[in-house]
C-alpha cells in the first residue's frame, strides 16, 4: 500500500463521504416521518389507510433497495415524472426505511400495556395528554434500539446508490479502481470512511440506549 | 345518605370466544368516610366493578351516583374533571419509569393546571406524608415494591381525592409490606376522611382495613354486611369457600414453622 496514493485519494473520498451522509440523512429523516405516520395509522386502526400502510410495509420490506432504485430511476420518467439521481436515492432510501421505521415505532406502541392508559385516564388525563405524557415517551424508549439499528442499516444501504450514478463512497472506490488499478488503497479508504461514518452512530446509539433504561413498565 | 351508590350494574364483554357477562346486576352503597371492601376469587368481576365506578369501563346498564350526581350522565370533559378527585391505586403501581419520584407525583397536578413550583411544593408534602421525602429524586427502578406503591399513593393524594379506589393494591407485595401499606391507607382514611373502595382477593386486607364487605361471585354480590358479621357467620357458599381458603393457608403456615 502506497502512502502517497492514499493521500491523493483522500480528498475524493472525503467529498463522497459528505454526499453519502447528506443523502443518507435526508432519506432517514423522510423514513422516520413515513414510519411515524404508518405506525400511527396502524395503531389507531384508521380505516382504509391502515390497509394501504400494511401493503406498503410488505412491498417495501420484501423488495431489495437496488430494485426499488431502478424502478424509481427508470420507471418514473416513463410515466412522465422527471427524476434525478439524488432525488432517486433519497426517495428510494425513504421508501425502504419507512417500513422498517414503522415496524419499530409500532412495536414500541404495542409494548405499552393498556393499564398505563387506564392509569392515565384515572388521573383525569384526556386522550391527547395520555398519548403525549404517558404512551409516547414509553413507546419511544422501547423503539430506540430498533430505530438506531435501522439508521445504521440505512446508512450502509447507501452503498447501492452507485448503481444510479450517484458519486457516493462506493462509486468513488469503483471508479478509482477502474481508472488506476490501485485496488488495495481504494478499498482500504472505502472501509475506513464507512467506519468513520458508522462507528460514531453506533457508539452514540449504545449510550442513548443505556440512558433511556427502556427495560420495564409499570414500576 | 349514601356517598357512593352503584345501582344495578350490568357489563358484558364481547370477545372472540363469545360473550362474557362480567357484572350481572351489582348494587351497593358506601357511606362517607367508610372503607368498603369487595372480595372475590379471580374472575368474579372485581376489576370490572371497580373500573365501572370511575367509568374506565362504561357499564351497559345501571348508574353510579357519587354524592347524588349520576356519573354515567357526565360529558367526557366533566368526567375527566371528576376523575381528578377519584384516586385509583393499582396492583402494579403504574409509575412512569422515565420520571423520578417527584415528577411522577407532580405530573397529574401539572395536567390539572397547577404551576410547576406549587406542584413541587405540594408533591414534597405528600411524599413526606407517605414517608418517602428522602426518595424524591430517585427513579422508580431504584425503589422496592412497597416504596413504589407509596409513590402511587402520594400521586393519588396530590389530586385531593374524595374517593380512592384500590384495585388489588397489595397483591404484588410481600406480607410485611402489605401490612405497612394497609396501615398507611387506614391512616389516610382517618386523617382526611377519604372514602375508599377496596377490591381484593385477600381476606386479610378486608379484615385489617374495611368496615363493610361485599362478596362477589360470578358477577353478583352474594353476601354483604359488616366485616365481623360476614366473616364470623358466613351465609353464602362463596363466603364459606373464601374462609376455607384462609383456614387452609393458616394450617399450612402452621406446619411450615
Amino acid at each position: 500500500m502506497q502512502m502517497e496514493i492514499l493521500a491523493q485519494y483522500f480528498p475524493l473520498f472525503q467529498e463522497a463521504a459528505v454526499l453519502t451522509v447528506k443523502l443518507g440523512l435526508a432519506g432517514i429523516a423522510l423514513a422516520l416521518l413515513i414510519g411515524v405516520i404508518c405506525a400511527a395509522v396502524q395503531h389507531f386502526q384508521v380505516p382504509v389507510l391502515r390497509r394501504i400502510a400494511a401493503i406498503y410495509v410488505e412491498v417495501s420490506r420484501n423488495t431489495p433497495l437496488l430494485v426499488q432504485l431502478f424502478f424509481i430511476y427508470y420507471g418514473l420518467p416513463k410515466i412522465g415524472i422527471p427524476t434525478n439521481p439524488y432525488l432517486c436515492g433519497v426517495v428510494g432510501l425513504a421508501f425502504l426505511g419507512g417500513s422498517y421505521m414503522a415496524e419499530a415505532f409500532r412495536s414500541g406502541l404495542e409494548a405499552v400495556p393498556v393499564i398505563q392508559t387506564e392509569s392515565a385516564e384515572s388521573l383525569g388525563m384526556n386522550r391527547a395528554q395520555t398519548m403525549r405524557y404517558i404512551i409516547f415517551p414509553q413507546a419511544l424508549s422501547v423503539s430506540v434500539p430498533a430505530l438506531i439499528a435501522n439508521i445504521i442499516f440505512l446508512l450502509k444501504e447507501t452503498s447501492v446508490f452507485s448503481a444510479v450514478s450517484i458519486m457516493d463512497l462506493m462509486f468513488t472506490a469503483k471508479d478509482l479502481i477502474g481508472m488506476h488499478y490501485n485496488t488495495t488503497e481504494s478499498l482500504f479508504l472505502l472501509v475506513i470512511f464507512y467506519l468513520m461514518i458508522l462507528l460514531p452512530v453506533s457508539i452514540a446509539g449504545s449510550i442513548l440506549e443505556r440512558r433511556l433504561r427502556y427495560a420495564g413498565f409499570g414500576a | 345518605m349514601a356517598f357512593l351508590e352503584a345501582e344495578q350494574l350490568f357489563k358484558t364483554f364481547h370477545t372472540a370466544n363469545g360473550d362474557v357477562e362480567a357484572l350481572k346486576g351489582v348494587s351497593f352503597s358506601v357511606k362517607k368516610g367508610q372503607i368498603y371492601g369487595v372480595i372475590g376469587l379471580s374472575g368474579a368481576g372485581k376489576s370490572t366493578l371497580v373500573r365501572c365506578i370511575n367509568l374506565l369501563e362504561r357499564p351497559d346498564k345501571g348508574r353510579i351516583l357519587l354524592e347524588d350526581h349520576d356519573m354515567t350522565a357526565l360529558t367526557d370533559a366533566e368526567l375527566r374533571k371528576e376523575r381528578q378527585s377519584i384516586g385509583m391505586i393499582f396492583q402494579h403501581f403504574n409509575l412512569l419509569m422515565q420520571r423520578n419520584v417527584l415528577d411522577n407525583v407532580c405530573l397529574p397536578m401539572e395536567i390539572a393546571g397547577i404551576s410547576k413550583k406549587d406542584a413541587r411544593k405540594k408533591a414534597l408534602e405528600y411524599l413526606e406524608a407517605v414517608g418517602l421525602a428522602n426518595k424524591a429524586h430517585a427513579f422508580p427502578v431504584q425503589l422496592s415494591g412497597g416504596q413504589k406503591q407509596r409513590v402511587a399513593i402520594a400521586r393519588v393524594l396530590a389530586g385531593k381525592p374524595k374517593l380512592i379506589l384500590c384495585d388489588e393494591a397489595t397483591s404484588a407485595l410481600d406480607p410485611e409490606t402489605t401490612g405497612t401499606i394497609l396501615h398507611l391507607l387506614q391512616e389516610i382514611n382517618k386523617k382526611h376522611q377519604i372514602t375508599m373502595v377496596v377490591i381484593t382477593h385477600e381476606m386479610r386486607v378486608i379484615e385489617e382495613l374495611c368496615d363493610e364487605v361485599a362478596v362477589l361471585e360470578s358477577g353478583r354480590i352474594v353476601e354483604s354486611g359488616l366485616v365481623s358479621k360476614v366473616f364470623n357467620d358466613p351465609q353464602s357458599e362463596a363466603a364459606k369457600r373464601l374462609l376455607l381458603v384462609r383456614q387452609t393457608q393458616d394450617i399450612l403456615k402452621g406446619t411450615g414453622e
